[in-house]
């Protein structure tokens, strides 16, 4: 059993340039994200309507996450507190707006702006006591508090979180619970111990018919493309990303290719397709604009 | 950063009451051109500061945003072409942004502003 990285060192320590460069190149971890991502959007349950909205990526980092929301045509602000992570995204060219921020300081955000929020394997990272000026229950109060604030009322965030136990889960719930949220867990796959998966599925505002909690997947598999299991040596592996400080065998690294490529006008074309294929609404016209190059003036 | 994401920024500096809107220091802006969605900008318009918004596009030297809008220019594709421009454009990629309360300059390096806070401002 491998130590969790939330045991190893504060988050911005743990996710330096190696382990950023690490994270975002691989094709397991880049796959898994996505699945994660695209089923808290779906979990935020965003009116039908096509309208594309301002979302929040609560602990973004090299921004696998945000382009979930990208390519469902949204705009989003990605917050993490690692720069590594955050240079990444820059380089990967992500679509949403970054910023440096720890979480667990609050959210410097306006009353009522955000139309939603995501977080994805982020938020059990605030459980930790990591420093002397960290208190856990003091900086959960501070995020849960000014997101409630933040947020548009009747507005969700779907948190995907890793708990360490079942007090880490309590801690994390009541907090929110206490910032006025209302809504509650969702497990995926509960009864897999390799695909089981937490969401805190908050809603702003008081309950109603609207706010009721989705159920969670059944069956065992949150991988449903086979060609990932076992390529990793590892055989039956876990779905649990944030554990990546394990040794994964050379020949699986991209070869002349360490830095991660810029995605081409091609790239996003096909993943637009993808997209469309999968029965995605609102993904963008590819146009001229389409994965064009910047332009700098001044 | 987009003046989409400056205009919901604020400072969340401990005992500040009005950290909004951060005043911008331009170092180098670049202009990233993209698809407009008028339906996004009708959708994001009531949450918009447009006083902030205006005053924001003119630090970064773009002038032809009006003081003031009513809602029917929500549907003249000219005035939305210049609005998509000013929001989603053009970013801010080195520079700072400064609490209008404490004067607390938050650097932008890389188009990323560096919000974090020392502990005595928690
Ligand atoms: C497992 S990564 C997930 C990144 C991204 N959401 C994704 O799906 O690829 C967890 C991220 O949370 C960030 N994080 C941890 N604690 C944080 C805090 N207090 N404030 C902001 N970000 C934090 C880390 O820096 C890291 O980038």
């Amino acid at each position: 059993m491998s130590i969790r990285p939330e045991r190893q060192a504060p988050p911005e320590i743990f996710y330096n340039d190696r382990e950023a460069r690490k994270y975002t190149s691989s094709s397991r971890i880049v796959k898994i994200q996505e699945k994660l991502s695209e089923r808290a959007l779906e979990l935020l349950a965003l009116p039908d309507d096509g309208v594309a909205r301002l979302l929040l990526d609560i602990g973004c980092g090299s921004g696998l996450s945000g382009e979930t929301l990208s390519e469902n045509g949204h705009q989003w602000i990605g917050m993490d507190i690692s720069e590594s992570m955050l240079e990444v995204a820059v380089e990967r060219e992500t679509e949403g707006d970054l910023m440096l921020s720890d979480i667990g300081q609050g959210l410097p955000f306006r009353p009522g702006t955000l139309d939603g929020a995501i977080s994805i394997s982020a938020v059990q990272w605030l459980c930790n006591a990591d420093k002397t000026c960290n208190h856990p229950r003091l900086r959960l109060k501070a995020f849960f508090g000014t997101l409630y604030k933040c947020l548009a009322r009747g507005a969700r965030a779907v948190l995907q979180i890793y708990p360490e136990n079942a007090a880490q889960l309590e801690m994390i719930s009541s907090a929110a619970m206490k910032s006025g949220f209302s809504g509650g867990l969702v497990v995926d796959y509960p009864h897999s111990t390799r695909a089981k998966k937490y969401f805190l599925v908050l809603s702003c505002g008081p309950p109603s018919t609207s706010t009721a909690l989705p159920k969670g997947k059944e069956g065992d598999e949150m991988m449903t493309d086979s060609d990932e299991s076992g390529s990793d040596g590892e055989g039956g592996d876990d779905t649990t990303v944030n554990v990546s400080e394990r040794q994964r065998p050379a020949k699986k690294q991209r070869r002349g290719n360490s830095k991660t490529s810029v995605k081409g006008r091609s790239w996003i074309i096909k993943k637009k397709e993808q997209r469309r294929h999968r029965g995605y609404a609102n993904v963008p016209e590819d146009s001229k604009y389409t994965g064009r190059k910047r332009k700098t003036h001044f | 950063m987009r003046l989409l994401t400056h205009n919901m920024l604020a400072c969340n500096i401990k005992g500040v009451t009005k950290g909004f809107p951060l005043a911008i220091e331009v170092t180098k802006l670049e202009t990233k051109e993209s698809e407009m969605n008028p339906d996004f900008l009708r959708h994001i318009y009531p949450k918009l500061d447009w006083k902030a918004l205006h005053d924001a596009a003119h630090t970064l030297g773009l002038n032809d945003i009006p003081e003031q809008v009513e809602p029917a220019m929500l549907e003249d594709e000219d005035f939305l072409q210049k609005f998509h421009h000013a929001l989603l454009e053009v970013h801010l990629e080195e520079g700072a942004l400064i609490c209008p309360e404490t004067n607390r300059r938050f650097p932008v390096t890389k188009g990323v502003p560096n919000m974090l806070l020392n502990e005595d401002e928690v």
